[in-house]
């Protein structure tokens, strides 16, 4: 109301005053948004530039012939269509295990008194506070293990070895500990009594009502999953088992100069994960502010 | 009654433990049992592929004490996090008080900082890498445009590590910005209008209002970024390899070369207890000094 008021009078007092159809924000934000996108930028005008145009000092701003057989040349350099298919099938598996075994551990955490459960959950969490580098000698022995006693589709080389370590989270289980603890207690009790076992009401009940949550963990696990760089490292040296950003970490090894095709082939590996991040941006950031307050 | 009671807490546990139990094994099996093997085999010496690990008692952990290689990387270690720490949240929060306020199209403002959070490590690298090109980079086409000669960045000795940090600081911008800008939103526009009536002025009121309500979000970031910090390794592994000279040779790196290049599993896994420890010791610190410096609401 006051502002309401106000603004004529204000408008009355600087009638000569320049008025800007826009909040005069933008003259900062347009700047400060194009520095921090200005990498992302560069790279999309790069893979659109020849290899002449690349290697010139000052750099060309604008490809005069834009070249998008750059993406051509670089799908077909190296198995960047393998890349995607490892990826996705690992970033599958990972995920839809961790939905399932940290929805169950989470559940009983949060609801089930049994006996152990709080030492359980205590020696649990401690793994969270491990660096995955004083782990990752001892896991790359086991998966080893897994590979000659089990399967050899566990074991090094197979993309069974980037699954197996990932399957559960410590993290998963806290996160869905932390969000069904939430869930009205009522709305179990009354199922409870019509005699629902603890599974029905785990699935029937809870799960349909934490889907933010689940899909949080979700797209967090995804992100994590495509983005792994040291454990494949370490697991994978055949080029048909790589991961993309191992795949592109070979590719770039081995076209070192042709930055062109380089970053032609990097704006492809960026492509999946641009868009799971836009469309579920709403679930990345409450999960990052989330953890941040509460601190 | 009693009978009954027992029946049902039993049936309660045994239900509990079937429900958690496929996480309790996998976790168990990749996440604690390392912990103790790798223990052992600070210990040992190994090779990672010849099943005889022999017995050296406290040798790999004297011979990290005398290792100059090691005592470097944990210098590099060092200067790294103590710049990009304080550099991420300082532009972290530089821009998200930018994006703290209702302009039309600020969502699509803050998707393009948020960004950063989605692009891998390994693409972070290579950008970065054709960024800082000594030969042809956009950033010293930008240096020689206001006077300053072209710098050979990643491939000098005194300059690759700061150009990591750059490139990191980038890296996790996007992650800064969501934290703080949850944070700042949650600080109340009464506080400000009072103090404003009162005569603070805005800086002041930054200071003295905004600032302290923003400390939970600050240690948060503190402890996260400094946890990541010591571990950093894929951005180096992609753009110099520790090199030149092993100038950028940080603790994780040079674990991995020791591990799965030399085959010194024993000697690495020493390591990685030293590593363990102090970054254990790091956050108990952190979370000490947090009790005189950040104030809950």
């Amino acid at each position: 109301m006051t502002t309401a008021e106000m603004t004529p009078e204000l408008d009355g007092s600087t009638p000569r005053r320049l008025r800007l159809p826009f909040s005069g924000w933008h003259f900062v934000l347009v700047p400060l948004t194009f520095v921090l996108i200005v990498p992302l930028i560069w790279m999309v005008v790069t893979s659109l530039q020849t290899q002449g145009e690349a290697n010139r000092f000052p750099p060309v701003l604008l490809p005069h012939h834009p070249r998008p057989a750059n993406y051509v040349d670089a799908w077909h350099t190296a198995p960047f269509g393998t890349f995607f298919v490892n990826s996705a099938l690992v970033a599958l598996v990972v995920v839809v295990s961790n939905l399932v075994v940290c929805s169950l551990a989470g559940y009983a955490f949060a609801r089930v008194r049994f006996l152990g459960s709080k030492a359980l959950f205590m020696v649990l969490m401690a793994t969270l506070m491990v660096p995955f580098q004083v782990t990752m000698i001892p896991v790359f022995l086991i998966v080893k293990w897994f590979g000659d006693h089990v399967s050899p589709y566990l074991g090094i080389n197979h993309l069974g070895a980037l699954m197996l370590p990932n399957l559960a989270t410590a993290f998963g289980i806290f996160f869905l500990r932390q969000f069904f603890q939430t869930v009205p207690v009522e709305l179990e009790e009354a199922a409870r009594v019509d005699g629902t076992s603890r599974l029905g009401v785990l699935f029937k009940i809870v799960l349909p009502l934490s889907m933010p949550a689940m899909s949080t963990l979700a797209a967090l696990t995804i992100l994590t999953s495509w983005n792994d760089f040291l454990w494949p490292l370490i697991v994978i040296t055949n080029q048909d088992q790589m991961t993309v950003p191992l795949g592109l970490s070979y590719f770039q090894g081995a076209h070192q100069t042709n930055w062109p095709l380089l970053m032609a082939g990097n704006v492809m590996s960026l492509v999946p994960m641009l868009i799971v991040f836009v469309v579920a941006q709403r679930h990345f950031v409450q999960s990052v502010a989330g953890t941040g307050l509460k601190g | 009654m009693a009978g009954r009671w027992r029946r049902l807490g039993r049936s309660e546990s045994a239900t509990g433990w079937m429900l958690v139990s496929p996480g309790a094994i996998l976790i168990g099996i990749f996440g604690l049992l390392p912990v103790l093997m790798a223990l052992r085999l600070s210990f040992q010496k190994s090779d990672l592929l010849t099943p005889d690990t022999p017995w050296v008692g406290t040798k790999n952990y004297r011979q990290l004490a005398d290792d100059p290689r090691f005592a470097e990387a944990i210098q590099h270690t060092i200067v790294y996090t103590a710049l990009f720490v304080p550099g991420t949240m300082l532009v972290g929060l530089l821009v998200a008080a930018a994006l703290n306020r209702s302009v039309r199209f600020i969502s699509v403002y803050r998707t393009a900082a948020y960004i950063t959070m989605a692009v891998s490590t390994i693409s972070e690298g290579i950008i970065f890498l054709w960024l800082t090109d000594k030969d042809y980079g956009l950033v010293n086409a930008t240096l020689n445009t206001v006077g300053i000669s072209s710098q050979p960045f990643l491939a000098s000795t005194s300059q690759a590590l700061y150009v990591i940090v750059a490139m990191t600081i980038w890296g996790w911008t996007g992650f800064a910005v969501i934290v703080y800008l949850a944070a700042l939103q949650g600080v109340p526009a009464e506080l400000h209008e009072a103090a404003a009536i009162d005569g603070a002025r805005p800086f002041t009121r930054f200071r003295t209002i905004t600032v302290p309500l923003l400390s939970p979000a600050s240690l948060f970031l503190v402890v996260w970024l400094s946890i990541n910090a010591l571990q950093l390794f894929d951005e180096v592994y992609l753009t110099t390899r520790g090199g030149p000279l092993h100038a950028t040779t940080v603790i994780v790196y040079y674990l991995w070369d020791q591990a799965f290049v030399q085959f010194n599993a024993g000697y690495a896994a020493a390591m990685a207890y030293v590593l363990f420890v102090v970054s254990v010791l790091f956050t108990a610190v952190q979370f000490r000094l947090a009790r005189k410096y950040v104030h809950y609401s």
